[in-house]
């Protein structure tokens, strides 16, 4: 079995023109075991659990890239949802405290991000849920390594709407705190989120997860957006077909190096994650793809069949590829990060009306979008309790990472710079449904949920 | 850093622990001359090479098997990008497993 010389030009241009990266390596850590009734000491527990490990990581993820010539873009680190350990120290003092300790043990081992600073709340709130959420603001804007996450619903729960209510003002406090609402991106409000997502801001390492795991986010938007540039005049199933292949190679790229980190790292391999993922990188974009297809901005008429039709075509390449497909494996379609998605909303191509109907099929949630500083509390929750329900109907995870922007109306722009890009400001609709909202309760599960 | 070795998984050539290398660039003179010389030195044995100019880039390519080179591959890794900034050419080098994982089924 000899690999011949068309076949290996076609890899070699994947990584040194389209982008082609393994777009995160996420090692999930369970914290459980170092609870302590003694605080200080739960603390220190905690920090050197994660930091050896984590140091680990980067640089078994170092010799990993050399060998396979492929950059391994993000490190990062998941751990057991931060309510759940912080069951018996339920102050919002203490979680901030936690939070540091987190922050300190992903910096001192080169590890830019750390998720699980959230809580399962799909039925819900405990003590420690509640403290969590309060302790929010203080958390998002006094650290800068330390992403949160809220489970909000899932398709057998239902929707927690208590909680979605809760949340705005926590969100509009978060941006208040954090200045230029940059502290909003640092966390994600998800319905069916999986315990396994390797990407930020909501990975978190789950209750049924082993002490360690190791899973693997793919990327690849460069690679696929060239493919089908490259094929101009096929018909939707020829799209299809191409896009499946790609895909197929770029998982079994990630199985590779996923499973070889895990045997390395001596921990259990996860998941691969098979979503796209877009970069602020000229030309590593999701929107990109969708124009390659023929959508002039995204956003215009046919973008959430282009979604739906790519979306699939990724899933079926991925499931040939590997048979630990996991975590999101959607494809992100954040309105920064994405330099085409920014354009199209600045040009306004794309309203959050469409952004949404577009996340229905198969994206993962409405992310990285940016409304007025203005925009009301209960305005807030109902556009997280619009996506949400999207995703407790037609079971799939849904999430909703919004930046509020004091100051700003739409149509500005606030350029973040790095991994996160410009973020359009984007109009919100101007009638109400606070008398709606405020009704709280649990959206019930929905009828398909009954399955036994 | 210790030297990276490939896991079992990554080994299933007799013992062989085969690699590209890939040159991508302009043809000119010396590049397989300097190319050979650095995995010489580097007791790395170069089992095949073929050449094609596809899509107005010439590409050369070499299979070579390190199993016997005592260097970090982090050295030659640097020793052939040198060469590569020299010549104006991109070098890369990659485990074979990652071409049978992504090209076969």
């Amino acid at each position: 079995m000899t690999i011949n010389v068309q076949e290996v030009f076609e890899t070699v241009r994947m990584t040194l023109y389209q982008n082609f990266d393994i777009r995160t390596a996420t090692l999930g850590i369970n914290l459980k075991d170092c609870i302590h009734s003694d605080f200080s000491k739960f603390c220190e527990q905690v920090y050197q659990r994660i930091r050896p490990a984590a140091e680990r990581l980067v640089r078994e993820v170092g010799k990993l890239e050399i060998l396979y010539g492929v950059p391994i873009t993000n490190k990062r680190i998941s751990v057991t949802p931060v309510s759940l350990i912080m069951e018996t120290h339920a102050e919002p003092e203490k979680f901030l405290e936690m939070a540091k300790t987190l922050e300190r043990a992903a910096g001192d081992a080169g590890i830019d991000f750390i998720g699980g600073f959230g809580a399962l709340v799909q039925k819900g709130m405990t003590r420690s849920d509640r403290a969590l959420i309060e302790s929010l603001p203080e958390v998002l804007s006094q650290t800068g390594r330390v992403c949160g996450f809220l489970n909000l619903g899932s398709t057998v729960a239902g929707l927690n709407m208590d909680a979605v209510i809760a949340l705005g003002p926590i969100l509009k406090e978060i941006a208040h705190k954090s200045g230029n609402g940059i502290g909003c991106a640092k966390f994600g409000a998800f319905v069916n989120a999986p315990e396994d997502n390797p990407f930020m801001a909501g990975a978190f390492h789950g209750v049924g997860e082993p002490d360690f795991s190791i899973n693997v986010g793919i990327s690849g938007p460069g690679v696929v957006r060239d493919v089908v540039a490259a094929n101009k005049d096929c018909d939707l199933t020829g799209l299809s077909e191409i896009i499946k292949r790609t895909v197929f190679k770029i998982t079994r790229a990630g199985e590779l190096i996923g499973r070889g980190l895990a045997k390395r790292l001596e921990v259990p391999f996860g998941i691969v994650d098979i979503s796209l993922a877009s970069t602020t990188a000229a030309g590593d974009s999701v929107a990109a793809v969708l124009e390659a297809m023929g959508i002039e901005r995204v956003g215009a008429h046919g973008s959430t069949l282009a979604v739906a039709l790519m979306m699939d075509a990724v899933k079926k390449g991925g499931a040939m590829a590997s048979a630990n497909v996991g975590g999101l494996s959607g494809t992100f379609i954040p309105v920064s990060e994405d330099d085409r998605m920014t354009a199209a909303a600045l040009e306004g191509a794309l309203s959050l009306d469409k952004l949404e109907a577009m996340t229905s099929v198969c994206a993962v949630g409405m992310d990285m979008f940016a409304v007025p500083g203005d925009t009301p509390p209960e305005k807030v929750s109902a556009i997280i309790a619009d996506e949400l329900s999207i995703g407790v109907i037609n079971n799939k995870t849904t999430a909703v990472r919004v930046i509020i922007i004091p100051g700003t109306k739409p149509g500005d722009a606030v350029d973040y710079g790095g991994l996160l890009g410009k973020v359009p400001v984007m109009a919100v609709n101007k009638f109400s449904s606070a008398d709606f909202i405020k009704r709280g309760g649990r959206m019930p599960s929905p009828v398909t949920s009954m399955r036994n | 850093m210790d030297k990276i070795k490939p896991s079992a998984i990554e080994q299933e050539n007799q013992g062989k622990e085969l690699s590209f290398v890939t040159v991508m660039g302009r043809d000119q003179k010396g590049i397989v001359a300097r190319v050979s010389t650095v995995l010489y030195k580097h007791e790395i044995n170069i089992e095949d090479i073929s050449q094609k100019v596809m899509r107005n880039n010439f590409v050369m390519i070499m299979m070579v098997d390190f199993r016997e080179s005592p260097s970090d591959l982090e050295d030659v890794k640097a020793e052939l990008n040198k060469i590569a900034e020299e010549m104006g050419l991109a070098i890369q080098i990659q485990h074979e497993a990652l071409f049978k994982a992504m090209h076969r089924v």
